[in-house]
């Protein structure tokens, strides 16, 4: 079984802030981690390495320092990182990203058997790039998926939705989007964290994948972004203290001036 | 090539059935027709378009692509993709809106790379600049922390994925009336990569957040799982519905079913009673474009007061019956 999981390097959300002056990021100082959902989609290709044997290999696509992200993947338990890196990737929406990703996967050795992605990237939470890479690359695509089974001809895969769950036959190579409900990710073992610090990890650019050039970074991608602001915040709102059944009255006349008592 | 600019919207169905938020686009979309002079259409595909032709007109449509195929019965990527992709190679619309639902954010985002279409998810807002006659989607982006609005300059169509109930629906009336497009596919040649064994649906006892006027939402300020009753009691009053923070879903206090967030539902209704919640950037992210946010909260500092209309700071075990007490009796 020849497994590819996609992770991405993310800022960790919780901790971004923006500057309501400058409509700027906050960005210093706020750690990089493996995008929480790609966690569970290296999870499910460690337990489906297990079962069957074979190989994981990681590949994510980012400035130099994604190469962190890989090392940690490795870490828990992945065999082979790819990182493809490039300033003229830079600027890549989901877009950009999934053609650039689908060439790296056409590059990687012998035939995949299965690609996984997170379910989202928390950074943009646009869920695009999984759908666009198995696209690209030419494999059915599979959203949300909750487990994989090994069948005779692919997999059995079960996926969430809004209001249940949905059990698939897809045939292989196959690409499956993985959610938190998945699993959980084992953690790193002493021996494969120090293996991993001295690890070789390849880095592809412009000149190995051969690229479209109009089809990468910022030229390759249809959106850009306007502007960024602050969420909005209530201005007219109204505060009441002081005794409860006073501001519950006053509360109550000010709902029947507004009609929605 | 239609001889007008069009604005689509994707008709998700399933078995017949039109997905709520199909109606919220199109109401959105009668706003974004108005202001760019773009005919508001939608795209059915099915396996028996006819019994959901009415509602579509009713809720603006002006025009509907009607692709019909027993392929299409129930969602299967490669067919939906296809069928929309190839109707876009035609007809050239400016814009196309999808619901970010499981079936949204699978066909949108393969759509966009069958072409080179710009794709925005999850927007929360969506705008027509006239002077650049472009669509403006704006979205949250890093949980809720920033809002980014984006644009899709050189590529068409500009698509955007909307979460449901993040727009209000509006029927224009109960028997309007439009052109029908019967638009054809062939699906012959696609390969069967994958087939759906079995569909579960799971939530039988849906607490009705999405359809409620109002709701009244309990986090970890209500102290213990016993508590919920007073915000039923409020709720119940009010012939509303119980919501929650995931604080208390986590502790066990009330089932996930009742949560409301970025990992929760999205509701959009006409009065939002927080209640002992802090408000937390993934729970405003579910509940900020309700009409009225009203927030109880002994915390004066609380970000929930940031959103809310009227907010009311001491204990919500003391408010929260006393207002319960008032409404029924107002209402006798
Ligand atoms: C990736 C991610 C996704 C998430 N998704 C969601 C989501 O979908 N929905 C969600 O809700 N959260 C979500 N969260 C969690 C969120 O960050 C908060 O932890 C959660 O919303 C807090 O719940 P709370 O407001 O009930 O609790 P707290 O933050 O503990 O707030 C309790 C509030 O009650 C007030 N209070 C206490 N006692 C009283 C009293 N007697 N009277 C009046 N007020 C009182 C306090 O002042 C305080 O403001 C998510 C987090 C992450 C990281
Ligand atoms: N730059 C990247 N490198 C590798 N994988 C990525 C990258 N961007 C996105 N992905 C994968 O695509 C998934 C969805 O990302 P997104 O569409 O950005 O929400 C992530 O969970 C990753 O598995």
């Amino acid at each position: 079984m020849n497994i590819v999981v996609c992770i991405k390097q993310v800022p960790d959300s919780d901790k971004v802030t923006i500057d309501r002056e400058t409509n700027r990021l906050n960005r210093a100082g706020v750690p990089s981690i493996i995008n929480p959902f790609d966690e569970n989609a290296l999870e499910m290709a460690l337990q489906l390495k297990d079962q069957h044997g074979g190989k994981v290999t990681v590949l994510s696509m980012g400035p130099p320092q994604a190469e962190e992200a890989l090392r940690t993947a490795l870490s828990h338990g992945a065999d082979e990182a790819v990182l493809i890196s490039d300033r003229r990737f830079g600027g890549a929406d989901t877009w950009a990203t999934s053609y650039t990703l689908s060439l790296a996967l056409k590059k990687l050795a012998g035939p995949i058997d299965l690609i996984l992605f997170g379910k989202q990237a928390i950074d943009g939470d646009t869920a695009q790039v999984g759908p666009g890479v198995a696209h690209f690359y030419g494999v059915p695509m599979i959203t949300y998926a909750k487990s994989c089974e090994v069948t005779a001809g692919g997999f059995r895969v079960q996926q969430v939705t809004d209001h249940g769950y949905n059990v698939w036959d897809v045939e292989k190579p196959a690409a499956l989007t993985v959610v938190k409900e998945a699993n959980e990710l084992r953690m790193p073992s002493l021996k494969k964290k120090l293996a991993s610090k001295k690890a070789e990890i390849p880095v592809w650019g412009v000149d190995i994948l051969q690229p479209d050039e109009d089809k990468i970074g910022l030229n390759g991608s249809p959106t850009k972004v306007n502007r960024i602001f602050a969420p909005p915040t209530k201005v007219n709102k109204e505060l009441l203290s002081g005794e409860p059944a006073d501001i519950v009255k006053e509360l109550i006349f000010k709902l029947r001036e507004r009609k929605v008592l | 090539m239609s001889a007008e600019k069009e604005i689509w919207v994707f008709a998700e169905q399933e078995n017949g059935q039109l997905a709520g938020v199909v109606y919220e686009l199109l109401t959105r979309g009668r706003m974004l027709a108005e202001k760019s002079g773009f005919t508001l259409c939608a795209v059915l595909t099915s396996a028996d378009g006819k019994p959901m032709h009415q509602e579509l007109f009713n809720y603006g449509a002006k025009k509907i692509y009607n692709v019909e195929d027993d392929r299409l019965e129930t969602y299967q990527n490669d067919y939906f993709a296809k069928v929309v992709h190839e109707l876009i190679e035609k007809e050239k619309p400016e814009i196309v809106l999808y619901g970010a639902t499981t079936i949204g954010r699978s066909l949108a985002p393969t759509v966009a790379v069958m072409g080179w279409a710009g794709l925005t998810a999850d927007c929360t807002e969506l705008d027509f600049d006239t002077e650049r006659q472009i669509l403006l989607q704006t979205r949250p982006a890093f949980g809720g922390n920033i809002m980014a609005t984006i644009i899709c300059p050189d590529h068409r169509p500009q698509m955007a994925t909307v979460r449901p109930n993040v727009f209000k629906k509006e029927r224009v009336g109960e028997n309007e009336t439009g052109e029908i497009v019967d638009a054809r596919v062939d699906l012959s040649g696609v390969k069967e990569r994958m087939k759906r064994v079995e569909s579960v649906i799971e939530e039988v006892n849906t607490v009705d957040l999405k359809a409620a006027d109002y709701i009244v939402s309990g986090g970890r300020g209500l102290g213990k799982s016993e508590n919920f009753k007073i915000i039923e009691a409020l709720a119940n009053a009010l012939g509303g519905a119980v919501g929650a923070s995931r604080a208390t879903v986590d502790a066990g206090w009330i089932s996930h079913h009742h949560q409301v967030g970025q990992t929760g539902k999205t509701v959009c209704p006409l009065v939002y009673i927080a209640c002992g919640i802090s408000g937390a950037i993934q729970h405003l992210a579910g509940m900020q474009s309700a009409d009225l946010i009203i927030a109880i909260n002994k915390d004066p500092d609380a970000p929930i007061f940031d959103v809310a209309d009227f907010g009311l700071i001491g204990d919500l075990h003391r408010i929260v019956p006393e207002l319960t007490k008032q409404i029924n009796e107002l209402k006798g």
